[in-house]
């Protein structure tokens, strides 16, 4: 008989080996899914997550998948800490793609270099406007902010196609859905030649850095700590819950708005129909695998990246369906959340002893 | 006069066509968070329905295992869920977001040679007599087996919940569960079964879109609908029979959707696909604004976990 005791104190030794048990079991379960579809375990798992690695290439297109997922995860695992599920990421990215790329299709001839920082903040204040409208639904009308989000996800995915497919399609685009590919001063500086690597990897540096400073170091990263650890305390302590909701969800759809806008004006180059593999989504998946802390989120945006990454060449290499890497990234979650029971309990066999 | 309201007839099928899966899976999602169970992962559970339905059908050329199987593709991917949330007590709202993202990619990979299959539709059910009746007849009497198990469903639920023991006690546990413990009732078993049963219900609202909506796979098909059932829930203030009447007025929104685009109404298609989810977030606020309302009918223990010793 399993059963579970209650730690006294959470285990801070568990918070970060629950991760590295559920990568382990997720690439067990990986080859056994491998093997299920007809191909050699051992092969699969080399042309999924070592190939992709191998080359300079690999690695700076890693570098380009983790950017959006560490930017949105950063933003997640900042409301996540504060009990704010926003979990519309994918609708705030989308609606900083369509600002920010707005303003590249308005200002088409302008040559300018201020274009492309005006794009990111149009991209940020783009997020931002899409996430505001559930945290005002939440403060103002008590809405859960998950469902409220999400409905706009859908919203936001529309209107895009809408725009591609009417009012911005490409004048020179023989009727496809598209706009025109951005000029160059709209474009994200590449930092290494031959590659798609751009400058949005630093930038999500630097907000790893601040998204650090800001929870580990300043007052209002303590408030939104305490407000989802002890949403009691918080009460007593005076603290505006209304406020944090609108911070938690500000600061994370101006990241996913920032990380849309990246994606268009870097390896897209355009506005498309459809221009996230799911990013938004995911993120939530590296703001849990990164334990809702910003250097955490680094490493798990790295990692996820790889899903994507070997996905693609698993898909080129030996047939592998692109399914599977969401097949992976959701087992991972799975393992990950049971794996985090032993944060707060002891897996202990036989039957409870009576306590003296 | 029969023939004045033949127009209706179609018209009242696809509204029928496009609620079921909602009340199917809303229904589901109800009793499993009465009993103190928040899953959100009924898109998911949804679209592995959905392909465990069309690809047992296909095998089986039994539309009847093909919706057994759906149902139990619904609930296998309940009881992971189940197993992760209330034996090893992980985060209720985080877990259904996996099942999610899991049941898509999962979906997606099971289905990947089926797309694109045709597929006999769910054949109607006539009743000898009733169904000839002019318009009544086709309006009450021409559904397909899963419509009319989606009504009988809401009657059961609403009775199992309100007039029989069991479900005093599956509320019991959704609004106390330390008081419902002490009084020896398994709160964890109970929840088991209902978040089982929740995702039967959506495992047949999966096998009603492949089987009888489309009647095909495809990745996604269920397009958001889970998360609208999800959303119904909360609009029906976890009563049955709202439950119906929201299904019924969302049926009616997608449908409304569709006959505006036929009528070549210069609106782009996209706005207006854009009106279930908008509606969605419109009644969650009319209904949510009351917190009070809202803090009387939510289950007390929604989404809290349960143990024993702690």
């Amino acid at each position: 008989m399993i059963r579970l005791e209650p730690r006294p104190a959470h285990s801070p030794i568990m918070t970060w080996a629950s991760p590295l048990l559920a990568v382990g079991l997720t690439l067990i379960t990986g080859m056994v899914i491998f093997a299920a579809l007809g191909h050699d375990p051992l092969i699969s798992l080399e042309a999924f997550f070592i190939a992709p690695l191998s080359d300079v290439f690999g690695l700076t297109e890693l570098v380009v998948k983790a950017t959006p997922l560490v930017l949105i995860g950063v933003g997640l695992s900042i409301g996540f800490r504060a009990n704010v599920w926003n979990i519309g990421a994918e609708g705030q990215f989308t609606m900083g793609a369509i600002a920010g790329g707005g303003l590249a299709l308005l200002f088409y001839e302008v040559d300018s270099v201020f274009l492309l920082p005006a794009m990111a903040l149009a991209g940020i204040l783009g997020g931002m406007a899409w996430a505001a409208i559930p945290a005002w639904l939440k403060t103002r009308f008590n809405a859960n902010e998950i469902l409220t989000s999400l409905m706009l996800t859908y919203v936001a995915q529309l209107t895009l196609s809408w725009l591609v497919h009417g009012p911005w399609r490409s004048p020179e685009g023989y009727n496809f859905p598209e706009t025109r590919l951005f000029h160059d001063a709209a474009l994200m500086p590449i930092l290494v030649e031959g590659s798609r690597l751009h400058l949005g990897a630093l930038v999500a540096l630097a907000v790893v850095a601040a998204g650090w400073l800001v929870m580990g170091r300043s007052v209002i990263g303590f408030q939104l700590r305490v407000v989802g650890a002890a949403p009691r305390a918080a009460v007593y302590a005076g603290f505006n819950a209304k406020a944090l909701v609108w911070c938690a969800m500000l600061i994370g759809g101006g990241l996913a708005g920032l990380a849309g806008l990246f994606e268009v004006a870097g390896p897209i180059g355009q506005l498309l129909p459809n221009i996230s593999p799911g990013y938004g989504f995911t993120a939530i998946i590296v703001a849990f695998l990164g334990r809702l802390n910003p250097v955490g989120v680094l490493f798990a945006g790295l990692l996820l990246a790889l899903t994507y990454l070997g996905g693609e060449v698993a898909q080129i290499r030996i047939g592998m369906p692109a399914a599977v890497t969401g097949i992976f990234q959701g087992i991972l979650l799975f393992y990950l959340l049971a794996c985090d029971v032993l944060i707060l309990y002891r897996v202990r066999l036989g039957r409870a002893r009576a306590r003296a | 006069m029969s023939d004045d309201l033949a127009w209706v007839v179609p018209v009242v099928l696809t509204v029928v066509g496009s609620s079921t899966p909602l009340l199917l899976a809303a229904m589901g999602e109800l009793v499993t968070e009465k009993s103190g169970v928040l899953n959100l992962g009924v898109e998911g559970m949804m679209l592995i329905g959905a392909v465990t339905a069309f690809a047992a059908t296909l095998a089986s050329g039994s539309h009847a295992i093909g919706i057994v199987a759906g149902a139990a593709g619904g609930a296998a991917a309940a009881l992971v869920f189940a197993v992760l949330t209330l034996t090893l007590l992980s985060n209720q709202v985080a877990t259904g977001l996996a099942l999610t993202i899991f049941g898509i990619g999962l979906s997606a990979l099971v289905g990947r040679d089926l797309v694109g299959v045709a597929l006999a539709p769910l054949p109607k059910l006539a009743i000898p007599g009733l169904s000839d009746i002019p318009v009544l007849g086709a309006l009450l009497f021409g559904h397909d087996i899963l419509v009319y198990l989606s009504f009988v469903m809401v009657a059961l639920v609403a009775f199992f919940l309100y007039r029989t023991r069991l479900g005093l006690v599956l509320r019991a546990v959704g609004d106390q569960h330390d008081a419902a413990h002490a009084i020896g009732y398994p709160v964890i078993a109970i929840r088991y079964l209902a978040t089982l049963f929740g995702g039967a219900m959506s495992g047949l609202a999966g096998a009603y879109m492949s089987l009888a909506y489309t009647p095909m796979w495809a990745e996604n098909m269920t397009a958001g609908r889970g998360w609208i059932a999800l959303a119904l829930v909360v609009f029906a203030t976890w009563r049955p029979a709202r439950v119906l009447v929201g299904a019924y007025l969302f049926g009616g929104i997608t449908i409304l959707q569709l006959n505006v685009q036929g009528m070549g109404i210069a609106i782009p298609s996209q706005m207006m696909s854009m009106l279930p989810y908008l509606a969605t977030i419109v009644v969650l606020v009319a209904i949510s604004r009351d917190r009070a309302k809202i803090r009387l009918n939510a289950p007390a223990c929604i989404g809290k976990p349960f143990h024993p010793a702690g």
